[in-house]
């Protein structure tokens, strides 16, 4: 059979080689991201990639019916919309705290999933729009991203509180057939253009509420699992609306960001020893790890002890946690471990991979208060280091220094790697009073006969520790 | 059944690149110090903004001479929200992941 290949205008043959290169663009980007050198240059690159497609789609594109062009009209909206749009975004993003950092990745997040949902809105009513599945799946994730992030948006700044009821994984579980439902129902219905349109409405709404009940219940420890797979579902609603405009680029950048984010997921997963589908839908059991072993009492220090212990030791490993980033303490801390270096004390950070609320959150809080990061060791290299150390510091951290996750099979965090702080010769822990981590779980390393507990907020803790040292 | 073979033989390439992507991304992302997990997901997450592309050719294309007919207006409305909302995400999460990188290098020396 002979097909006769209808070679295109050259304006379009340019256009779908420019998004070529903005996919390779985006690919070597991320690939340079994940090396420490050349981590700002990746930035760039896939940047100038977004840069090059969006022009390219401005000038190039055609109507795929009519084989129009866009018209000059319409590129005075897109413009006006997009200097809008990028002046407030980057206004935000250079003015924001740096310790505002978690929730902000949340905002864009949502704004991202937002414009997708919005996209494939607008695309189902189209009556050329012969892809009606991807459309769906477009709206419906990019949804769930939008609500769900904004609802992590809202716990990492503080405005709302993690809730958690045996009964919401039910709620949870019905929206989400809810979703599934609604889906194929449009997929499937005969119904007039008029109903389908006003089912897709009732279909975003139910999105957007499955997107809330979904992160609500999941807080703690397991916030990085959650930011790092929204993330990962933005980018898979942008590829469904790439599919829409049989778009490459959208595509390949959506699909990209998606597997990337999906990994990102697993690795925190990983490091915490639970499956996805358990931080999903379980939260940890709380309360239910009964334990035989005698908790013990704690053993207090004061001040001046503990300044006098941590500046005549050789070797000091500071293990940061939420509480750090909450007291804001990260200045003092570095102000403390200057001063520590300065009497010939050896001081590092044990960093483990899901402290805090989001991958990586301790090494940008730490790097805001200008700790050099050759300072933060990750956990795998710190720990067979813990017995030669002479002090562990552990500020606002609980269930990953737990060593319940090593020899106590019952406990829910059973499995998890952690550091090992309690094979240290001395433990000083910080912590604002005696309730439990967020996985409710007791914590016998405060019980050990090596710690000594410093109660209070770890800001005040530590300026009084910097002031005792001072004096020594 | 028809159906499904039908999807998948009318988006053939496309589900190609999805499934080398995937891998693609894979390979990629794995073994990426802790130190770059929030610059990562968040440039990652800049490149998911993606999604403006589809937000420009809906505006580009709106029928600005028929604004009254149908959805028309609402549709391009919520396009310039699309293209707003898109914006946001490429441009700050570009941004914001450029000052967490130079905060990083600051430190280097």
């Amino acid at each position: 059979m002979n097909t006769i290949l209808q070679i295109p205008s050259n304006g379009v043959i340019l256009l779908e080689f420019s998004y070529l290169l903005a996919a390779i663009f985006f690919v070597v980007g991320l690939k340079f991201l994940s090396h420490p050198d050349s981590a700002r240059k990746g930035n760039l690159w896939a940047a100038a990639g977004m840069l090059l497609a969006m022009f390219t789609t401005m000038f190039l594109h055609k109507d795929a019916e009519t084989m129009e062009g866009i018209k000059s009209a319409n590129l005075v909206i897109i413009l006006v919309a997009i200097a809008v749009g990028s002046v407030v975004g980057a206004i935000i993003a250079r003015k924001i705290k740096m310790t505002a950092m978690p929730q902000l990745v949340s905002f864009f997040n949502a704004s991202g999933g937002a414009a997708s949902a919005l996209v494939a809105l607008i695309e189902f009513s189209n009556p050329d729009n012969q892809s009606a599945l991807v459309t769906l799946l477009g709206l419906v994730i990019g949804a769930i991203a939008f609500s769900g992030s904004m609802i992590a948006y809202g716990k990492l700044n503080g405005n709302i509180k993690d809730i958690f009821a045996k009964w919401m994984s039910y709620i949870n579980l019905l929206f989400m057939f809810a979703v599934i439902a609604g889906v194929i129902f449009l997929m499937v219905t005969d119904a007039p253009v008029e109903t389908q349109q006003i089912m897709v409405y009732i279909l975003l709404a139910i999105a957007l509420i499955y997107g809330v009940t979904f992160v609500m219940p999941i807080g703690g420890a397991d916030m990085p699992v959650v930011i790092s797979l929204l993330n990962s579902f933005t980018g898979i609603a942008a590829a469904m609306a790439g599919f829409i405009y049989q778009n490459q680029a959208m595509i390949l950048g959506g699909i990209f960001v998606g597997a990337a984010g999906m990994i990102l997921t697993l690795l925190m997963c990983k490091a915490m020893n639970r499956s996805l589908l358990n931080v999903i839908i379980g939260a940890f059991g709380g309360g239910g790890a009964a334990s035989d072993r005698e908790a013990g009492t704690v053993k207090e220090v004061s001040v001046t002890d503990a300044a006098v212990l941590l500046s005549y030791s050789s070797k000091v490993v500071i293990v940061p946690g939420y509480g750090l980033a909450v007291a804001q303490a990260q200045h003092v801390c570095n102000e403390m471990e200057k001063l520590l270096e300065e009497n010939g004390v050896e001081v590092k950070y044990a960093i483990h991979p899901v402290a805090g609320r989001m991958p990586g959150h301790m090494n940008v809080l730490l790097a805001e208060a200008d700790v050099p990061y050759d300072k933060l060791v990750e956990m795998d290299e710190i720990n067979p280091d813990m017995p030669n150390t002479d002090v562990v510091v552990v500020i606002g951290a609980n269930d990953v220094v737990n060593p319940a996750a090593l020899d106590e099979p019952s406990s829910p965090i059973y499995g998890m790697p952690i550091i090992k702080a309690h094979e240290a010769k001395n433990i000083i822990v910080m912590k604002r009073g005696m309730g439990k981590g967020y996985a409710a779980i007791e914590n016998f390393l405060f019980y050990d006969e090596k710690t000594r507990m410093l109660f209070g907020n770890a800001k005040d803790s530590l300026q009084k520790l910097v002031t005792e040292i001072k004096s020594l | 059944m028809d159906g499904v073979l039908e999807f998948f033989y009318t988006n053939k390439e496309a589900i190609f690149i999805i499934a080398l992507t995937i891998f693609l991304g894979l390979e990629v992302i794995s073994n990426v110090p802790s130190v770059l997990h929030t610059p990562l997901m968040s440039g990652a997450n800049a490149i998911s903004g993606v999604i403006i592309i589809g937000g420009i050719i809906l505006v580009g294309h709106a029928d600005l001479e028929n604004l009254r007919e149908g959805s028309h207006l609402l549709n391009l409305i919520l396009g310039i929200f699309a293209l707003l909302f898109g914006t946001l995400n490429v441009v700050g999460g570009f941004v914001v992941t450029d000052r967490m990188l130079e905060m990083f290098k600051k430190k280097k020396k």
